[in-house]
């Protein structure tokens, strides 16, 4: 107990002054550190405490990709790639291609016919043929033949995962590009699951806006206006934004906004009304001069996501690779609507299935609170700890400080965020931590009442409390990893803390306050417990 | 200098005697808990029972709830539960999830806010959609039930069976109770709450094994010693510690349930009604089971010591 090696105290203390020094950036505002790592090697960079939203204020909007439409894209084109593989061969089928709730079925009557084409089926549907589930070995649908020569087509679950994996990372991209244009700082945009994205606004005020950008596919597409006596069947009636009734818009697509460069808000000359200017691309430009210069004289419509925008009348060949879409915007919509063509349109539809937004001024009043709640709490332990234990509560004291700084130290290091649960877990330890302490201390109390010596009481309270200690920080320390694994952003928060806490907690309070015990004997040299 | 002593230096407390009146006391505690949770139910949060919450602050004078109300009735979307917390200027507004999807829960929230005009500021917005609050419930029941097989399994592996027994039987009496105490208090339930019940099981547990680890050393010390008596002996040894550290730990929860806001009030309320259930519990509930089970010093002394009692032994020099 009394013979302490150097080293041990070295490393004690060196630990405590790298914890001080790794919280002190936080103290600095901004700038200030980034003046600092001016002169810092890149390996020595400071770093400051992550505000969780629910502390600096921000949007948090967990978004789905809806998984029954990616089924329905799957199924719809593999429908055009069969029909396609059918007239290329000219294979007759009797009743047309049927399509199921997970795939597609198609009677081929004649047995040659169906020996000719199941080859080119099983490479449609396999990965690489397909080109749908790249990565993955399994194929995207499983092809059987049935009963009189039908074929069926399922999709495969391995098929629906990787096409929504591939969804997400291009809806990541795509949103990426959207909200950097509202111009907010340092969006967190990450994958969450197979088919979530969780975005994470700092100090965004409008959360309205940033749902809109979020939740619009943004899928531009722009089609010739049916015309009187077409085939119904290349046909449909979509909605109209500005006007009343629905157009017969055929199914057939011109151009898409995929093929677009550039849009950018701007105003009608004539009519000084809000429009988006927009480019092509040398494909698109070229594909819409060739349709433009065929169908001149008829109106052609801008269709966003399965609405009509606006459908003028073509009044001469649009062959410059350039245009402008009106549709009686206002400026905020016109600019909304450049920002989604520029960043492009999402793969699939997503929905928001959560959204936690705090504002800025609760968000300052949770971190008052919760400082207020903290130098409150830890006063009344640290008051309480002197008044029973003396000069044993002191030493008990000084670990807690340290405690609470390799707390600190930890969340900086891991890169963990700090959440309001998060400080009322740093509360909740500042109570337990002297936990251990006391364990110790009414130990040492009680093996000297037996009438051991001092040091000997001193080394059996130690020793004998030890094995408690664990056992009762283990216990704790299960489940707070449990709160980690199943909790999400502020409890997550809470886990941490606590979980670094405990870790701590056997470091200060046993090592620590032992340290101190035995540097207070040897000098001290007490003649009888002080507890 | 003279030191301040909550327990009397060395007690002698009785506790087992107590288990007759504690145990039927607690056996009724526990259905009067269930009952309440049956009939009441707990108040879930939109983070299990899906829906929105809008959070405002009045921007001159006092929030007027009265006619808040009567604005969120006409508004025809659904049910609209208004409730001031402490101050007189915020209020919170809760509503049940729409029917058509994101869109509308978006529609509805705009609603309230062209409603409520100019004279609120808006602090805080949480949506929770159907699919992540069905998830939310699966992971925070999960939650629990995982910390209570994992720690069982850990007790099992350092002490007897019986210890790890009454050890959860105690745990389960304090769970019961928290679910009494928010069905009773109508506290919100949410997520912070399923950390709240962790944490409290963790208490639980902390109080327990310290209480359990004593009675061990005592079983191999005095061999001949009566069960009952000697858990009296082990718990009178361990109670100025358990005072000691129920006390700090509640100076910490009453300055965060005073001092830390309304957003983690309910949290720190359930943490300190857990405090005091969990203390209780391991003198009262889980220490006098150990008698019922049959436990008795021959079993601890017989099975050959584990790796962690070696350490309680001073390390050979």
């Amino acid at each position: 107990m009394l013979r302490l090696a150097t080293w041990k105290i070295a490393a004690i203390v060196a630990m405590t002054v790298c914890a001080v020094l790794v919280i002190l950036p936080s103290l600095l505002s901004a700038a200030q550190r980034e003046t600092l790592n001016a002169y810092l090697p890149s390996f020595l960079q400071t770093r400051s405490i992550v505000l969780g939203l629910d502390l600096q204020g921000g949007s948090h909007v967990l978004l789905e990709v809806d998984t029954p439409s990616v089924v329905k894209s799957l199924i719809d084109t593999m429908r055009d790639s069969v029909r396609r593989v059918l007239r290329e061969e000219k294979i007759s089928i009797s009743g047309g291609i049927g399509v199921l709730p997970r795939g597609l079925q198609v009677r081929i009557p004649d047995a040659k016919d169906r020996a000719k084409v199941m080859p080119r089926f099983l490479s449609l549907a396999g990965p690489s043929g397909s080109g749908l589930a790249e990565g993955s070995t399994a194929p995207t649908f499983d092809v059987t033949e049935g009963a009189n020569g039908v074929v069926q087509f399922t999709v495969t679950e391995a098929g629906i995962n990787a096409k929504l994996r591939r969804a997400v990372d291009q809806s990541i991209e795509v949103l990426r590009r959207r909200v950097d244009a509202l111009g907010t700082t340092e969006p967190n945009i990450q994958r969450q699951g197979l088919d979530r994205i969780l975005v994470q606004v700092p100090g965004l005020q409008d959360t309205g806006k940033l749902k809109d950008i979020l939740g619009t596919t943004a899928k531009l597409e722009f089609r010739l206006v049916g015309e009187p006596g077409a085939d119904p069947n290349d046909i449909e009636m979509l909605d109209q934004t500005e006007a009343q009734g629905q157009l017969p818009v055929e199914k057939r697509v011109m151009v898409q906004g995929e093929d677009l460069t550039d849009a950018q808000p701007g105003f009608d000359q004539r009519t000084s009304e809000p429009i988006v200017n927009f480019r092509f691309n040398i494909r698109g430009g070229q594909k819409f001069g060739e349709v433009t210069t065929e169908n001149v004289g008829r109106p052609f419509a801008i269709v966003l996501d399965g609405k009509v925008i606006s459908a003028p009348r073509i009044l001469s060949p649009i062959t410059g690779g350039s245009g402008q879409i009106s549709g009686r915007f206002t400026v905020e919509e016109a600019n909304k609507l450049a920002i989604l063509l520029r960043a492009g349109a999402l793969p699939a539809k997503l929905t928001i299935v959560e959204e936690r937004t705090v504002g800025p001024g609760l968000g300052q009043d949770s971190i008052d609170a919760g400082k207020r709640a903290a130098y409150v709490g830890a006063g009344l332990v640290i008051l309480y700890m002197l008044v029973t234990y003396g000069i044993f509560g002191v030493f008990a004291n000084i670990a807690l400080l340290v405690h609470i700084a390799f707390i600190f130290a930890g969340l900086v290091l891991l890169g963990a965020t700090l959440t309001l649960p998060g400080i009322a877990g740093i509360v909740l330890t500042i109570g337990l931590a002297v936990d251990s302490n006391v364990l110790i201390y009414e130990r040492i109390r009680e093996e000297g009442h037996l009438g051991r010596s001092i040091v000997s009481a001193l080394d059996a309270g130690f020793n004998r409390a030890f094995a408690t200690i664990i056992d009762a920080n283990v216990t704790m320390f299960v489940a707070a990893a449990i709160l980690y694994f199943l909790g999400s952003g502020p409890v997550r928060g809470f886990a941490v803390t606590l979980a670094l806490g405990i870790l701590t907690t056997v470091v200060t309070a046993v090592t620590m306050t032992r340290m101190m015990i035995a540097l207070w004997y040897r000098y001290e040299r007490p003649t009888r417990l002080p507890i | 200098m003279k030191l301040l002593r909550l327990a009397p230096e060395s007690t002698n407390f009785p506790f087992m005697r107590f288990r007759r009146v504690s145990y039927p006391f607690s056996a009724l505690l526990s259905l009067v808990s269930v009952a309440l949770f049956l009939t009441l139910g707990v108040n879930f949060g939109i983070d299990f029972s899906g829906g929105t919450l809008i959070e405002l602050r009045a921007k001159a004078g006092t929030a007027e709830i009265a006619k808040l109300r009567s604005i969120a009735h006409g508004l025809e979307i659904g049910e609209v539960e208004v409730q001031g917390f402490g101050t007189d200027t915020d209020v919170t507004l809760r509503f049940g999830l729409q029917d058509g999807g994101d869109a509308a829960q978006a529609a509805a929230i705009a609603r309230v806010k062209a409603a409520i005009g100019e004279d609120y500021e808006v602090r805080r917005i949480e949506v929770v959609g159907p699919r992540v609050s069905a998830e939310l419930v699966q992971s925070g029941t999960l939650g629990v039930v995982v910390a209570v097989i994992a720690v069982l399994c850990y007790l099992w592996f350092r002490f007897e069976w019986q210890f790890a027994v009454s050890a959860i039987i105690a745990t389960m009496h304090d769970l019961l109770l928290t679910v009494g105490f928010f069905a009773l208090t109508r506290l919100e339930f949410n997520t912070t709450s399923i950390a709240a019940i962790l944490t409290i099981i963790g208490i639980s547990l902390n109080e327990t094994v310290v209480v359990l680890d004593r009675i061990r050393e005592m079983m191999r010390k005095y061999r001949k010693m009566p069960t009952d008596q000697l858990i009296d002996v082990s718990i009178n040894a361990v109670l100025p510690r358990t005072i000691m550290t129920a006390t700090t730990t509640l100076l910490s929860l009453f300055a965060l349930a005073l001092l830390g806001g309304h957003v983690i009030r309910s949290f720190s309320l359930a943490m300190i009604w857990g405090i005091f259930v969990a203390t209780y519990s391991s003198v009262f509930i889980c220490s006098p089971m150990l008698i019922y089970l049959g436990l008795r010093s021959e079993t601890v002394v017989g099975r050959a010591p584990s790796a962690g009692s070696a350490a309680t032994e001073p390390p050979a020099p």
